[in-house]
Protein backbone atom coordinates (compact mmCIF):
# COMPACT_ATOMS: atom_id res chain seq x y z
CA UNK A 1 0.00 0.00 0.00
CA UNK A 2 1.27 3.37 -1.17
CA UNK A 3 1.31 6.30 1.32
CA UNK A 4 -0.99 8.02 -0.74
CA UNK A 5 -3.49 5.38 -0.61
CA UNK A 6 -3.00 4.64 3.37
CA UNK A 7 -3.80 8.66 3.62
CA UNK A 8 -6.58 8.49 1.47
CA UNK A 9 -8.15 5.30 3.56
CA UNK A 10 -7.77 7.24 6.46
CA UNK A 11 -9.27 10.02 5.41
CA UNK A 12 -12.15 8.47 4.31
CA UNK A 13 -12.42 6.41 7.71
CA UNK A 14 -12.23 9.65 9.48
CA UNK A 15 -14.85 11.26 7.73
CA UNK A 16 -17.41 7.64 8.36
CA UNK A 17 -16.34 7.88 11.48
CA UNK A 18 -17.02 11.75 12.36
CA UNK A 19 -20.31 11.55 10.35
CA UNK A 20 -21.49 8.79 12.30
CA UNK A 21 -20.79 10.05 15.65
CA UNK A 22 -22.67 13.05 14.68
CA UNK A 23 -25.29 11.68 13.32
CA UNK A 24 -25.64 9.36 16.85
CA UNK A 25 -25.44 12.80 19.28
CA UNK A 26 -28.50 14.59 16.85
CA UNK A 27 -30.65 11.47 17.72
CA UNK A 28 -29.78 11.63 20.91
CA UNK A 29 -30.46 15.24 21.42
CA UNK A 30 -33.02 15.50 18.83
CA UNK A 31 -36.10 16.51 21.21
CA UNK A 32 -34.11 19.75 22.12
CA UNK A 33 -33.01 20.31 18.65
CA UNK A 34 -36.71 21.55 17.74
CA UNK A 35 -37.94 24.78 17.50
CA UNK A 36 -41.42 24.16 18.39
CA UNK A 37 -44.15 21.39 19.39
CA UNK A 38 -47.34 21.13 16.99
CA UNK A 39 -50.27 20.60 18.89
CA UNK A 40 -50.02 16.42 18.42
CA UNK A 41 -46.61 16.79 19.49
CA UNK A 42 -48.34 18.43 22.92
CA UNK A 43 -51.13 15.65 22.82
CA UNK A 44 -48.93 12.62 22.39
CA UNK A 45 -45.61 13.54 23.80
CA UNK A 46 -44.95 13.85 27.95
CA UNK A 47 -43.85 17.51 27.37
CA UNK A 48 -43.90 19.59 30.48
CA UNK A 49 -46.42 22.08 30.64
CA UNK A 50 -45.78 24.08 33.50
CA UNK A 51 -42.74 25.65 31.73
CA UNK A 52 -42.18 28.38 28.42
CA UNK A 53 -43.07 26.85 25.22
CA UNK A 54 -43.21 27.41 21.70
CA UNK A 55 -45.84 25.78 19.62
CA UNK A 56 -46.56 25.65 15.73
CA UNK A 57 -48.66 25.09 13.04
CA UNK A 58 -51.18 26.50 10.78
CA UNK A 59 -53.87 28.96 11.80
CA UNK A 60 -56.86 27.61 11.36
CA UNK A 61 -59.63 29.14 8.97
CA UNK A 62 -62.26 31.42 10.41
CA UNK A 63 -60.79 31.08 13.83
CA UNK A 64 -59.39 34.59 14.20
CA UNK A 65 -60.88 36.92 16.73
CA UNK A 66 -59.70 40.37 17.36
CA UNK A 67 -61.10 41.75 20.45
CA UNK A 68 -62.54 45.11 21.06
CA UNK A 69 -59.21 46.80 22.64
CA UNK A 70 -57.61 46.14 19.21
CA UNK A 71 -54.17 44.42 20.11
CA UNK A 72 -56.09 41.23 21.91
CA UNK A 73 -56.79 38.40 19.32
CA UNK A 74 -57.70 35.00 19.54
CA UNK A 75 -57.28 32.02 17.14
CA UNK A 76 -56.89 28.15 17.04
CA UNK A 77 -53.57 26.73 16.06
CA UNK A 78 -54.14 23.52 13.75
CA UNK A 79 -52.11 20.84 12.06
CA UNK A 80 -54.49 19.09 10.90
CA UNK A 81 -54.92 16.32 13.52
CA UNK A 82 -55.13 18.26 16.54
CA UNK A 83 -55.56 21.90 17.67
CA UNK A 84 -55.15 24.27 20.35
CA UNK A 85 -56.38 27.48 21.16
CA UNK A 86 -54.20 30.57 21.34
CA UNK A 87 -54.74 33.91 22.98
CA UNK A 88 -52.10 36.90 22.26
CA UNK A 89 -51.68 40.66 23.13
CA UNK A 90 -49.62 42.59 20.93
CA UNK A 91 -48.49 43.40 17.00
CA UNK A 92 -49.16 40.33 15.19
CA UNK A 93 -45.68 40.11 11.90
CA UNK A 94 -47.40 41.34 8.00
CA UNK A 95 -47.81 37.50 7.37
CA UNK A 96 -50.10 36.20 10.39
CA UNK A 97 -52.73 35.20 8.06
CA UNK A 98 -55.57 32.30 8.28
CA UNK A 99 -54.33 28.91 6.64
CA UNK A 100 -50.77 30.35 6.88
CA UNK A 101 -47.99 29.01 9.25
CA UNK A 102 -47.26 30.73 12.75
CA UNK A 103 -45.15 30.01 16.03
CA UNK A 104 -46.16 31.52 19.30
CA UNK A 105 -44.17 31.25 22.16
CA UNK A 106 -45.32 31.38 25.91
CA UNK A 107 -47.51 28.86 28.06
CA UNK A 108 -50.33 27.01 28.10
CA UNK A 109 -52.77 27.76 31.29
CA UNK A 110 -55.13 25.77 33.48
CA UNK A 111 -57.77 25.94 30.85
CA UNK A 112 -55.83 24.58 28.45
CA UNK A 113 -55.26 27.68 26.73
CA UNK A 114 -51.90 28.69 25.14
CA UNK A 115 -51.17 32.25 26.53
CA UNK A 116 -48.80 33.44 23.91
CA UNK A 117 -46.37 36.50 24.34
CA UNK A 118 -44.99 36.53 21.18
CA UNK A 119 -46.05 35.58 17.97
CA UNK A 120 -44.00 34.67 14.75
CA UNK A 121 -45.22 34.09 10.74
CA UNK A 122 -43.67 30.83 9.52
CA UNK A 123 -43.89 31.34 5.78
CA UNK A 124 -43.80 28.02 3.24
CA UNK A 125 -41.67 27.69 0.61
CA UNK A 126 -43.87 28.85 -2.16
CA UNK A 127 -43.10 31.84 -4.14
CA UNK A 128 -45.41 33.24 -7.11
CA UNK A 129 -47.06 37.00 -8.25
CA UNK A 130 -50.34 37.32 -6.74
CA UNK A 131 -52.05 36.89 -10.58
CA UNK A 132 -50.78 33.30 -10.40
CA UNK A 133 -51.77 32.29 -7.03
CA UNK A 134 -55.45 33.50 -7.77
CA UNK A 135 -55.28 31.37 -11.46
CA UNK A 136 -53.99 28.34 -9.63
CA UNK A 137 -56.95 28.77 -7.15
CA UNK A 138 -59.35 29.30 -9.55
CA UNK A 139 -58.61 26.27 -11.15
CA UNK A 140 -58.69 24.06 -8.33
CA UNK A 141 -54.76 23.12 -8.93
CA UNK A 142 -53.75 25.48 -5.73
CA UNK A 143 -51.02 23.14 -3.91
CA UNK A 144 -50.17 25.85 -1.25
CA UNK A 145 -51.72 26.36 2.40
CA UNK A 146 -54.52 23.53 2.82
CA UNK A 147 -57.97 24.48 4.01
CA UNK A 148 -58.37 23.10 7.32
CA UNK B 1 -41.40 61.42 -9.73
CA UNK B 2 -43.97 59.27 -8.16
CA UNK B 3 -42.82 56.05 -9.71
CA UNK B 4 -39.12 56.29 -8.69
CA UNK B 5 -40.32 57.15 -5.25
CA UNK B 6 -42.52 53.88 -5.46
CA UNK B 7 -39.81 52.22 -7.15
CA UNK B 8 -37.74 53.06 -3.60
CA UNK B 9 -40.48 52.49 -0.66
CA UNK B 10 -41.27 49.36 -2.49
CA UNK B 11 -44.66 49.06 -0.42
CA UNK B 12 -43.10 50.02 3.05
CA UNK B 13 -40.29 47.17 2.44
CA UNK B 14 -37.99 49.58 0.73
CA UNK B 15 -36.34 49.96 4.53
CA UNK B 16 -35.40 45.94 4.44
CA UNK B 17 -34.93 45.79 0.83
CA UNK B 18 -32.61 48.22 0.21
CA UNK B 19 -30.10 47.51 3.36
CA UNK B 20 -29.96 44.00 2.02
CA UNK B 21 -28.80 44.95 -1.10
CA UNK B 22 -26.32 47.40 0.27
CA UNK B 23 -24.84 44.93 2.71
CA UNK B 24 -24.56 42.47 0.03
CA UNK B 25 -23.01 45.18 -2.48
CA UNK B 26 -20.20 46.38 0.05
CA UNK B 27 -19.13 42.85 1.35
CA UNK B 28 -19.10 41.35 -2.17
CA UNK B 29 -16.99 44.56 -3.80
CA UNK B 30 -14.95 45.21 -0.50
CA UNK B 31 -13.76 41.78 -0.87
CA UNK B 32 -12.91 41.93 -4.59
CA UNK B 33 -10.90 45.24 -4.05
CA UNK B 34 -9.33 43.70 -1.28
CA UNK B 35 -8.35 40.54 -2.96
CA UNK B 36 -7.03 43.00 -6.01
CA UNK B 37 -4.67 45.40 -3.83
CA UNK B 38 -3.09 42.51 -1.71
CA UNK B 39 -2.45 40.76 -5.55
CA UNK B 40 -0.72 43.77 -7.12
CA UNK B 41 1.30 44.74 -3.95
CA UNK B 42 2.75 40.80 -3.73
CA UNK B 43 3.85 41.19 -7.22
CA UNK B 44 5.44 44.25 -6.89
CA UNK B 45 7.25 42.79 -4.09
CA UNK B 46 8.03 39.47 -5.89
CA UNK B 47 9.38 41.49 -8.94
CA UNK B 48 11.73 43.88 -6.67
CA UNK B 49 12.77 40.80 -5.05
CA UNK B 50 13.52 39.04 -8.37
CA UNK B 51 15.20 41.62 -9.81
CA UNK B 52 17.85 42.09 -6.83
CA UNK B 53 18.45 38.36 -7.78
CA UNK B 54 18.69 38.72 -11.77
CA UNK B 55 21.47 41.16 -10.79
CA UNK B 56 23.30 39.38 -8.55
CA UNK B 57 23.61 36.29 -10.99
CA UNK B 58 22.97 37.60 -14.13
CA UNK B 59 23.50 34.20 -15.62
CA UNK B 60 21.46 32.68 -12.75
CA UNK B 61 19.87 29.42 -15.77
CA UNK B 62 15.95 27.39 -15.60
CA UNK B 63 14.27 31.20 -15.66
CA UNK B 64 13.04 30.79 -18.95
CA UNK B 65 9.70 31.97 -18.38
CA UNK B 66 10.56 34.88 -15.95
CA UNK B 67 8.99 32.91 -13.08
CA UNK B 68 10.35 30.67 -10.35
CA UNK B 69 9.76 26.70 -10.14
CA UNK B 70 8.04 27.04 -6.88
CA UNK B 71 7.27 23.16 -6.74
CA UNK B 72 7.33 21.23 -3.39
CA UNK C 1 -2.79 15.34 -12.34
CA UNK C 2 0.66 16.72 -11.10
CA UNK C 3 0.31 18.24 -14.28
CA UNK C 4 -2.38 20.62 -13.78
CA UNK C 5 -1.34 21.26 -10.02
CA UNK C 6 2.07 22.72 -11.92
CA UNK C 7 1.71 26.41 -9.87
CA UNK C 8 3.47 28.26 -13.14
CA UNK C 9 0.94 26.64 -15.22
CA UNK C 10 -1.95 28.00 -13.47
CA UNK C 11 -0.86 31.11 -13.59
CA UNK C 12 -0.18 31.08 -17.42
CA UNK C 13 -4.39 29.49 -17.77
CA UNK C 14 -5.94 31.83 -15.22
CA UNK C 15 -4.09 34.88 -16.92
CA UNK C 16 -6.77 33.90 -19.90
CA UNK C 17 -9.64 32.78 -17.99
CA UNK C 18 -9.31 35.80 -15.91
CA UNK C 19 -11.04 38.32 -18.30
CA UNK C 20 -13.72 36.25 -19.82
CA UNK C 21 -14.67 35.45 -16.31
CA UNK C 22 -15.41 38.57 -14.82
CA UNK C 23 -16.94 40.24 -17.40
CA UNK C 24 -19.32 37.10 -17.44
CA UNK C 25 -20.06 37.85 -13.83
CA UNK C 26 -20.96 41.37 -14.38
CA UNK C 27 -23.06 40.44 -17.10
CA UNK C 28 -24.84 38.14 -15.04
CA UNK C 29 -25.44 40.88 -12.02
CA UNK C 30 -26.54 43.46 -14.16
CA UNK C 31 -29.01 40.98 -15.90
CA UNK C 32 -29.90 39.56 -12.70
CA UNK C 33 -30.26 43.29 -10.64
CA UNK C 34 -32.02 44.53 -13.58
CA UNK C 35 -34.68 41.61 -12.91
CA UNK C 36 -34.80 40.88 -9.75
CA UNK C 37 -35.19 45.02 -8.67
CA UNK C 38 -37.24 45.87 -11.88
CA UNK C 39 -39.41 43.39 -13.35
CA UNK C 40 -39.89 40.84 -11.20
CA UNK C 41 -43.28 40.85 -9.50
CA UNK C 42 -43.96 41.10 -5.55
CA UNK C 43 -45.04 37.78 -4.20
CA UNK C 44 -48.58 36.97 -3.40
CA UNK C 45 -47.78 36.64 0.06
CA UNK C 46 -44.90 38.53 0.82
CA UNK C 47 -45.55 41.55 -1.38
CA UNK C 48 -42.12 43.76 -2.00
CA UNK C 49 -40.05 42.19 0.71
CA UNK C 50 -39.69 38.55 -1.35
CA UNK C 51 -37.15 40.80 -3.17
CA UNK C 52 -34.20 39.79 -0.28
CA UNK C 53 -34.50 36.26 -1.67
CA UNK C 54 -32.46 37.53 -4.93
CA UNK C 55 -29.62 37.89 -2.71
CA UNK C 56 -30.27 35.43 0.33
CA UNK C 57 -30.49 32.48 -1.68
CA UNK C 58 -27.45 32.80 -3.58
CA UNK C 59 -25.24 33.92 -0.81
CA UNK C 60 -26.89 30.95 1.15
CA UNK C 61 -26.05 28.21 -2.12
CA UNK C 62 -22.48 29.87 -2.16
CA UNK C 63 -21.30 29.88 1.61
CA UNK C 64 -22.28 26.28 1.47
CA UNK C 65 -20.75 25.22 -1.91
CA UNK C 66 -17.91 27.30 -1.07
CA UNK C 67 -17.25 25.55 2.67
CA UNK C 68 -17.57 21.71 0.59
CA UNK C 69 -15.10 23.22 -2.36
CA UNK C 70 -12.66 23.81 0.62
CA UNK C 71 -13.58 20.53 2.47
CA UNK C 72 -12.67 19.26 -0.92
CA UNK C 73 -9.25 21.00 -1.68
CA UNK C 74 -8.28 19.81 1.78
CA UNK C 75 -8.48 16.50 1.10
CA UNK C 76 -7.17 16.53 -1.94
CA UNK C 77 -4.00 18.57 0.10
CA UNK C 78 -4.09 16.41 3.26
CA UNK C 79 -3.89 12.70 0.68
CA UNK C 80 -2.01 14.13 -2.53
CA UNK C 81 -0.12 16.94 -1.32
CA UNK C 82 -0.79 19.35 -4.31
CA UNK C 83 0.29 22.43 -2.97
CA UNK C 84 -2.46 24.28 -5.32
CA UNK C 85 -5.02 22.75 -3.33
CA UNK C 86 -3.69 23.96 -0.64
CA UNK C 87 -4.09 27.66 -1.81
CA UNK C 88 -7.43 26.68 -3.54
CA UNK C 89 -8.60 25.99 0.39
CA UNK C 90 -6.96 28.90 2.04
CA UNK C 91 -7.62 31.03 -0.92
CA UNK C 92 -11.83 30.31 -0.58
CA UNK C 93 -12.30 30.83 2.94
CA UNK C 94 -12.27 34.48 3.35
CA UNK C 95 -15.08 34.60 -0.22
CA UNK C 96 -16.97 31.89 1.68
CA UNK C 97 -17.12 33.55 4.98
CA UNK C 98 -18.73 37.12 3.02
CA UNK C 99 -21.23 34.50 1.68
CA UNK C 100 -21.89 33.53 4.99
CA UNK C 101 -22.22 37.18 6.75
CA UNK C 102 -24.52 38.28 3.70
CA UNK C 103 -26.78 35.36 4.22
CA UNK C 104 -27.05 35.97 8.05
CA UNK C 105 -27.50 39.70 7.57
CA UNK C 106 -29.80 39.81 4.48
CA UNK C 107 -31.96 36.92 6.62
CA UNK C 108 -32.27 39.27 9.44
CA UNK C 109 -33.39 41.97 6.99
CA UNK C 110 -35.80 39.53 5.48
CA UNK C 111 -37.01 38.08 8.71
CA UNK C 112 -38.19 41.00 10.63
CA UNK C 113 -41.04 41.88 8.14
CA UNK C 114 -41.94 38.52 7.26
CA UNK C 115 -41.73 36.19 10.64
CA UNK C 116 -42.02 39.09 12.64
CA UNK C 117 -38.38 38.62 14.26
CA UNK C 118 -34.62 39.50 13.40
CA UNK C 119 -33.38 35.91 15.01
CA UNK C 120 -34.29 33.02 16.72
CA UNK C 121 -32.15 30.14 17.58
CA UNK C 122 -33.81 27.35 14.77
CA UNK C 123 -31.57 24.61 13.63
CA UNK C 124 -31.35 26.51 10.04
CA UNK C 125 -30.15 29.65 11.72
CA UNK C 126 -28.34 28.34 14.19
CA UNK C 127 -26.31 25.86 11.88
CA UNK C 128 -25.97 28.31 9.48
CA UNK C 129 -24.05 31.10 13.00
CA UNK C 130 -21.63 28.13 13.15
CA UNK C 131 -20.64 27.69 9.65
CA UNK C 132 -19.56 31.60 9.88
CA UNK C 133 -17.86 30.74 12.91
CA UNK C 134 -16.11 27.42 11.36
CA UNK C 135 -15.24 29.59 8.47
CA UNK C 136 -13.84 32.61 11.21
CA UNK C 137 -11.85 29.68 12.92
CA UNK C 138 -10.07 28.37 9.55
CA UNK C 139 -8.93 31.39 8.79
CA UNK C 140 -7.21 32.23 12.17
CA UNK C 141 -5.72 28.94 12.40
CA UNK C 142 -4.40 28.85 9.11
CA UNK C 143 -2.69 32.26 9.42
CA UNK C 144 -1.48 31.00 13.46
CA UNK C 145 1.47 29.26 11.98
CA UNK C 146 4.79 30.79 11.01
CA UNK C 147 5.65 27.53 8.62
CA UNK C 148 2.61 27.61 5.88
CA UNK C 149 3.00 24.56 5.51
CA UNK C 150 2.05 23.19 8.77
CA UNK C 151 -0.81 26.31 8.97
CA UNK C 152 -2.21 24.46 5.60
CA UNK C 153 -2.41 21.34 7.17
CA UNK C 154 -4.09 22.13 10.06
CA UNK C 155 -6.82 24.30 8.74
CA UNK C 156 -7.02 20.93 6.50
CA UNK C 157 -8.22 18.79 9.09
CA UNK C 158 -10.31 21.58 10.44
CA UNK C 159 -12.29 21.93 7.00
CA UNK C 160 -12.58 18.54 6.94
CA UNK C 161 -14.06 18.08 10.69
CA UNK C 162 -16.45 21.74 10.30
CA UNK C 163 -18.34 19.59 7.19
CA UNK C 164 -20.40 17.49 8.97
CA UNK C 165 -22.27 20.76 9.81
CA UNK C 166 -22.89 21.13 5.76
CA UNK C 167 -25.19 18.07 5.88
CA UNK C 168 -26.83 19.35 8.71
CA UNK C 169 -27.24 22.97 7.25
CA UNK C 170 -28.75 21.46 4.07
CA UNK C 171 -31.27 19.27 5.98
CA UNK C 172 -31.94 21.18 9.04
CA UNK C 173 -35.37 22.27 7.98
CA UNK C 174 -36.49 18.94 7.19
CA UNK C 175 -34.96 16.85 10.10
CA UNK C 176 -36.39 19.31 12.75
CA UNK C 177 -39.12 21.83 13.13
CA UNK C 178 -37.73 25.04 12.04
CA UNK C 179 -38.73 28.57 11.67
CA UNK C 180 -37.03 28.79 8.29
CA UNK C 181 -39.39 27.52 5.63
CA UNK C 182 -37.93 24.13 3.84
CA UNK C 183 -35.91 24.83 0.21
CA UNK C 184 -38.37 25.67 -2.65
CA UNK C 185 -35.81 24.37 -5.68
CA UNK C 186 -36.06 20.76 -5.04
CA UNK C 187 -37.02 18.85 -8.46
CA UNK C 188 -36.18 19.41 -11.85
CA UNK C 189 -39.05 21.11 -13.05
CA UNK C 190 -41.38 21.75 -10.67
CA UNK C 191 -39.82 24.42 -8.20
CA UNK C 192 -42.15 26.16 -5.99
CA UNK C 193 -41.37 28.97 -7.31
CA UNK C 194 -43.03 30.99 -10.30
CA UNK C 195 -41.00 31.05 -13.16
CA UNK C 196 -40.66 35.27 -13.34
CA UNK C 197 -39.46 34.95 -9.95
CA UNK C 198 -37.03 31.56 -10.97
CA UNK C 199 -34.84 33.18 -13.64
CA UNK C 200 -33.58 36.65 -11.54
CA UNK C 201 -33.07 33.89 -8.72
CA UNK C 202 -30.93 31.77 -10.97
CA UNK C 203 -29.46 34.60 -12.79
CA UNK C 204 -28.15 36.13 -9.39
CA UNK C 205 -27.16 32.69 -8.52
CA UNK C 206 -24.52 32.28 -11.58
CA UNK C 207 -23.81 35.78 -10.49
CA UNK C 208 -22.30 35.00 -7.29
CA UNK C 209 -20.60 31.50 -8.61
CA UNK C 210 -19.00 33.76 -11.28
CA UNK C 211 -17.63 36.04 -8.66
CA UNK C 212 -16.52 33.42 -6.90
CA UNK C 213 -14.44 32.19 -9.25
CA UNK C 214 -12.79 35.51 -10.29
CA UNK C 215 -12.06 36.06 -6.91
CA UNK C 216 -10.90 32.88 -5.90
CA UNK C 217 -8.60 33.13 -8.96
CA UNK C 218 -7.20 36.44 -7.74
CA UNK C 219 -6.21 34.94 -4.14
CA UNK C 220 -4.76 31.50 -5.19
CA UNK C 221 -2.79 34.08 -7.63
CA UNK C 222 -1.56 35.96 -4.63
CA UNK C 223 -1.21 32.68 -2.31
CA UNK C 224 1.24 31.58 -5.53
CA UNK C 225 3.24 34.81 -5.27
CA UNK C 226 2.96 34.73 -1.53
CA UNK C 227 5.21 31.23 -1.52
CA UNK C 228 7.36 32.49 -4.07
CA UNK C 229 8.21 35.74 -2.05
CA UNK C 230 9.22 33.93 1.01
CA UNK C 231 11.28 31.05 -0.81
CA UNK C 232 13.12 34.39 -2.12
CA UNK C 233 13.92 35.63 0.75
CA UNK C 234 14.66 32.62 2.69
CA UNK C 235 17.35 32.59 -0.18
CA UNK C 236 18.36 35.71 0.25
CA UNK C 237 18.53 35.53 4.29
CA UNK C 238 21.01 32.25 3.76
CA UNK C 239 23.45 34.19 1.50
Amino acid sequence: MTRKRRRLYFVLFAMIGLGAATALVLSAIEDSLVFFYTPTDLAEKDIPKDRRLRIGGLVAENSVKRGADGVSVKFIVTDLTNTLPVTYKGILPDLFREGQGVVAEGKIDAGGVFRADAVLAKHDENYMPAEVADALKKSGQWKGAPAP
Amino acid sequence: MDGIRAFFEMDGYGVYVWPAFAVTAIVLIGLALASLRTLRDNEETLESLQGQRRRRAPVAGGQADGTDGDGR
Amino acid sequence: MHRFANPNRFLRLTARILPWCALATAAAFIAGLYLALGVSPPDYQQGESVRIMYVHVPAAWMALSVYSFMAAASAVALIWKHPLADFAAKAAAPIGAGFTLIALVTGALWGQPSWGTWWVWDARLTSVLVLFFLYLGYIALVNAFDDPIRGAKAGAVLALVGFVNIPIIKFSVDWWNTLHQPASITRIGAPAIHSSMLTPLVLMALAFAGYFVCVLILRVRNEIAGRKIRALRLVQAQG
